[in-house]
């Protein structure tokens, strides 16, 4: 139930009216969620380095899959019950043509 | 002004025997600067600024800043048996030794590509450095931060902790062994210990040195360890604890600290699970679970063991929730604003300082009444570090 609520908040939070996907506050959850285990400045942590470098092998497609979906199996988890799919691709092009440091 | 006046006040008083000795005294004695302990000082670590805030228990309040410190994101601090100086442990790889008194910087060095923690030796001589890239552990010697010993253990390297015998304790990640690395010899002696489980992904030592945990993020039990035993072997605790039930999101890696200790009971985060689990401190058997609000990051015993404050991952990482020792049940639950990162009791446990990241302050509560007592404003405060942890192993 807490948890539910949390989740429509979140939504709420990043998604106004279901429109155009929030920059501001999904650049925020990249750099201080992702960042948990990725870094700050997305150089790595427990996680790994997901800097566009690091990134070449994949395109909007697959990390925006891998984004929803998470990594099985890893420390990765899936992020659908968090984003919408507008969301994840933004995200995806956001770490894929390189967030500022 | 109130110090010149009593100190005139009392001049005047001795004058009637002997002015002249009494002055001749004072300018002697006289200190050059106005002296200020530490012993209720602490840091808030700014992560995004890269900064620390000053500041002061008692007072409440916020005395200075000290910058420059690099990338400090997740960032950790250790500090010198004097709790004069504090050692910096930054994501990027630095490690900073600050005084807190001058609060200024007085050496820097960028010892890795990218680190997680650290620890300083029960005699103070040394700082080790808990690294991701290259993974290992490199220590230091508190007072030149020249390096004196490089340990690499091909993975990523968390849960260091000191232990008696200037002695560390840290772990694995990638091969799931944790080490000891006695340094009180001139070359550092290591002693592998395997099969500790897979993914340990941070570790705590109790306040006696003697009870290493390990915390698993890939498998379903944490594994303590026995250091007063000549040959510690890995003990798997709450074994199969989410057995059978749906592994939820883990948003953000629950902290593994020496302050799980409440009463004779361990209280651990669970991983992948909305509770916090309870172990008997001697036995190592379960004696309970509290289901709470999210995925556990901290649940931190008041210092008198009495209470646990927890908080929680994103996305629900607004909230606390306090639990009662005795019943295992959660008395109070309140939402200090969005991005509730660490807690920090007063060493005796009558206030807590919580940092708000997303509100940009630090709340201090009164931990009996939960009432807020005042707040102080900081640019995305994370870790709240006071001096007192200059005496507590492992912290």
């Amino acid at each position: 139930m807490n948890r539910l609520a949390a989740i429509a908040l979140l939504a709420a939070l990043v998604t106004p009216a279901a429109a155009e996907p929030d920059t501001k506050a999904l650049e925020r959850l990249v750099r201080q969620d992702c960042g948990s285990c990725h870094g700050l400045t997305l150089k790595g942590g427990l996680g790994p380095d997901i800097r566009p470098q690091a990134l070449n092998h994949h395109d909007r497609d697959s990390l925006t899959t891998l984004i929803l979906d998470g990594v099985p199996g890893t420390a990765m988890p899936p992020w659908r019950p968090l984003l919408s799919d507008e969301e994840a691709i933004w995200i995806a092009d956001y770490l894929l043509n390189g967030a500022e440091e | 002004m109130i110090l010149g006046f009593n100190l005139l006040h009392c001049i005047f008083k001795i004058a009637r025997g002997a002015l002249i000795p009494a002055l001749a005294m004072l300018a002697v004695t006289a200190p050059q600067a106005r002296a200020q302990a530490t012993g209720d000082l602490g840091l808030v670590v700014e992560r995004a600024t890269g900064s620390l805030l000053v500041v002061d228990q008692s007072e409440r309040a916020a005395l200075g800043r000290i910058e420059g410190l690099g990338d400090l994101s997740h960032a950790s601090l250790v500090y010198s048996p004097d709790e004069r100086f504090a050692y910096v442990f930054g994501r990027d790889g630095g490690l900073t030794k600050v005084d807190i008194l001058a609060r200024e910087i007085v050496g820097r060095v960028m010892q890795a590509g990218n680190s997680i923690g650290g620890a300083i030796s029960d005699d103070g001589r040394y700082v080790a450095v808990s690294n991701y890239e290259p993974g290992g552990v490199r220590v230091f010697d508190a007072d030149t931060l020249d390096m004196v010993a490089d340990i690499p253990t091909g993975s990523k390297t968390i849960g260091l902790v000191d232990i008696p015998g200037t002695r560390f304790v840290f772990s694995l990640w990638d091969t799931g062994e944790t080490w000891i690395a006695d340094l009180s010899g001139q070359t550092p002696e290591i002693t592998r210990i395997p099969g500790i489980g897979t993914n340990p992904y941070d570790a705590l030592v109790t306040a006696d040195g003697r009870t290493y945990i390990a915390g698993l993020f890939g498998d379903d039990h944490l594994t303590a360890l026995d250091l007063w035993q000549d040959t510690p072997t890995p003990r798997a605790i709450l074994p199969g604890y989410a057995a059978g039930r749906e592994g939820l999101p883990v948003y953000k890696m629950p902290h593994l600290e020496g302050w799980a200790l409440a009463g004779q009971e361990f209280v651990l985060p669970a991983v992948g699970q909305h509770e916090v689990l309870w172990v008997d401190a001697r036995s190592l058997d379960e004696t309970g679970r509290t289901p709470t609000h999210g995925q556990p990051v901290f649940a931190m015993a008041r210092p008198d063991g009495r209470h646990v404050w927890v908080n929680f991952a994103h996305p629900l990482n607004d909230t606390i929730q306090v639990i009662d020792t005795l019943t295992k049940q959660v008395i109070r639950q309140f939402s200090p604003g969005p991005g509730v990162l660490h807690m920090e009791f007063t060493p005796r446990g009558h206030e807590v300082w919580v940092s708000v990241r997303d509100a940009g302050k630090v709340i201090i509560y009164d931990t009996e009444t939960f009432e807020p007592l005042a707040e102080i404003a900081a640019d995305s405060p994370s870790g709240i570090f006071f001096t007192a942890r200059a005496h507590r192993m492992g912290l």
